[in-house]
């Protein structure tokens, strides 16, 4: 609180404001509990609603020529079963609902995120950890159920020459224990900078001076955070994929 | 600042509200929470009624392409049996034609050659009535012509005898 | 406040951590530039290759994001 108040001078930023968790009923400042509703509840239930608006209620109808609604649902529908197709091949499409499950949680919590005083679930670390982890530990004891003691061969690079294998092995198991992390990172970091930086734009539209050139920023990373919500929802889920066909065919 | 983080509950202070730990807990169990209702929604709802809509547009597509060609099929066939019946159609209207104007030449010849015969048969008698005529006409005139001989020589006072005055007569028509 | 020089050693450290940013977006741009030299290149082949463009854009972009929350450790939780 103290740098806002020195750096401010008038200004007054609060970029992080916007990703407190904090209970939906009650005072502000109430102990957040396991149980408690907070404003986390509100937009994982919200997004839950949202799945359910995209792709239970646009295809009621069952329409052989879809409607509009229905077409969106078709067409999310494909984008993740070719995804996890071409990645995985045919035997990850056994993991398809799972995978469509991640991808559809994210893509929703990422556009609710973009609605102005909103709050965004999957700018939080706990969440996408809980996410990258997930998929982490499901995709290595698949992995270890599947090929047995084989899967390890994913970190013996037998197409190198034989000195370098050792050095190999090593740098690949350090990135595979990476991976969780950058997976989950990457998803929370990308949308709280974003967020963060809207936040800073409207900021300086405090000042009247900047206000147009700030109000049109604003504006501009609007719409790159539109951009960037679905391109991290298709890489999450994308490399989720790349992770299963390494577990499904760990062999170079 | 350094020590801020401890007390991040606070929920007004400035630090990274995503490394307070204190509500790791709630957001972990209200995202298994909601991550397991859209699994469930879409795994027994939302994917098998979408893979039934697809595989039904597939069927449809399949079944009226096939009915597409079924269709393109039978008019092709159509067409050929219209071509044919076309064809059959117009040699029969030919030979009907040429039929018809076989006939009509022989009654037309046939109507000539009577016709003919009637014309010569009224020409002929025609002839023979315009030939009695005259005759009738020629005995006329030789009898006004011996009445009047006869009235004439009456008149003048002679006494001519019936028999002189037809040869007279006779004599003078003949010059 | 004045004259923290721990603060001050935050501040400095997370600017020069927030370089690395900078750095990912070379990275990036380098990924997204070489993709579209070849598309251009051999466009049929293009289409087929989108999903390892926005994998190793992801890559690169996931150790900028390293850097960015190196910065953001060390503003808020150091």
């Amino acid at each position: 609180m103290a740098d806002e108040a020195k750096s401010g001078g008038g200004l007054e930023f609060h970029p992080m404001d916007q990703f407190i968790v904090k209970p939906l009923f009650g005072e502000a400042g109430d102990a957040v509990h396991w149980y408690t509703v907070t404003n986390v509840t509100l937009w994982l239930a919200l997004a839950i609603l949202a799945v359910i608006g995209l792709l239970v209620l646009t295809t009621s109808k069952r329409a052989v020529v879809p409607s509009r609604g229905q077409s969106i649902a078709e067409m999310a529908y494909g984008f993740v079963y070719k995804m996890v197709e071409d990645v995985t091949g045919k035997d990850g499409l056994r993991y398809f609902p799972y995978i469509m499950t991640l991808f559809m949680f994210i893509l929703c919590a990422n556009f609710l995120g973009l609605i102005p005083m909103s709050f965004t679930t999957t700018s939080h670390i706990a969440v996408t950890a809980i996410m990258g982890f997930g998929v982490f530990f499901a995709v290595t004891i698949l992995g270890f159920v599947k090929n047995g003691a084989s899967f390890l061969s994913l970190f013996w690079v037998s197409s190198a020459p034989l000195p370098l294998r050792p050095i190999l092995a090593v740098i690949e198991i350090i990135s595979y224990f990476v991976r969780p992390v950058s997976h989950s990172i990457r998803l929370a970091g990308n949308m709280m900078a974003g967020h963060a930086v809207l936040k800073v734009f409207a900021g300086f539209a405090q000042v009247t001076a900047v206000a147009p050139v700030a109000i049109l920023g604003v504006v501009a990373i609007y719409g790159l955070e539109v951009l960037v919500s679905a391109i991290q929802a298709y890489v999450f889920t994308i490399l989720t994929c790349v992770y299963l066909k390494d577990a499904l065919h760990p062999h170079h | 600042m350094a020590t801020e983080t401890t007390s991040a509950a606070e929920a007004s202070a400035p630090g990274m509200p995503q490394l307070d730990v204190t509500t790791f807990g709630n957001q972990i169990f209200w995202l298994l929470l909601a991550l397991v209702a859209i699994y469930f929604v879409l795994s027994r709802v939302a994917l098998p009624r979408i893979a039934a809509i697809l595989a039904e547009r597939q069927g449809t597509i399949t079944n009226d392409i096939a009915a597409a060609e079924d269709l393109k099929a039978k008019a092709e066939e159509a067409e050929a049996a219209y071509d044919k019946a076309l064809a059959d159609a117009r040699a029969e209207a030919q030979r009907i034609s040429a039929e018809t104007k076989a006939t009509i030449q022989a009654d037309l010849d046939v109507a000539i050659a009577k016709a003919d015969a009637e014309i010569a048969a009224k020409a002929a008698e025609s002839e023979k009535a315009i030939a009695e005529i005259r005759a009738g006409a020629m005995e006329a005139v030789t009898e006004v012509a011996k009445n009047t001989a006869q009235e004439i020589v009456a008149v003048l006072g002679g006494k001519a005898d019936a028999k002189s005055i037809t040869s007279a007569v006779t004599a003078r028509m003949k010059g | 406040m004045e004259g923290d020089i721990a603060q001050m050693g935050q501040f400095i450290g997370a600017g020069l951590a927030a370089i690395g940013s900078g750095a990912a977006a070379i990275g990036v741009g380098h990924v997204a530039g070489n993709f579209l030299a070849g598309a251009l290149r051999n466009p049929s082949a293009a289409a087929g290759q989108t999903a390892t463009l926005f994998i190793g854009i992801a890559f690169a972009e996931a150790l900028g994001i390293f850097a960015f929350l190196v910065a953001l450790l060390l503003m808020f939780a150091v």
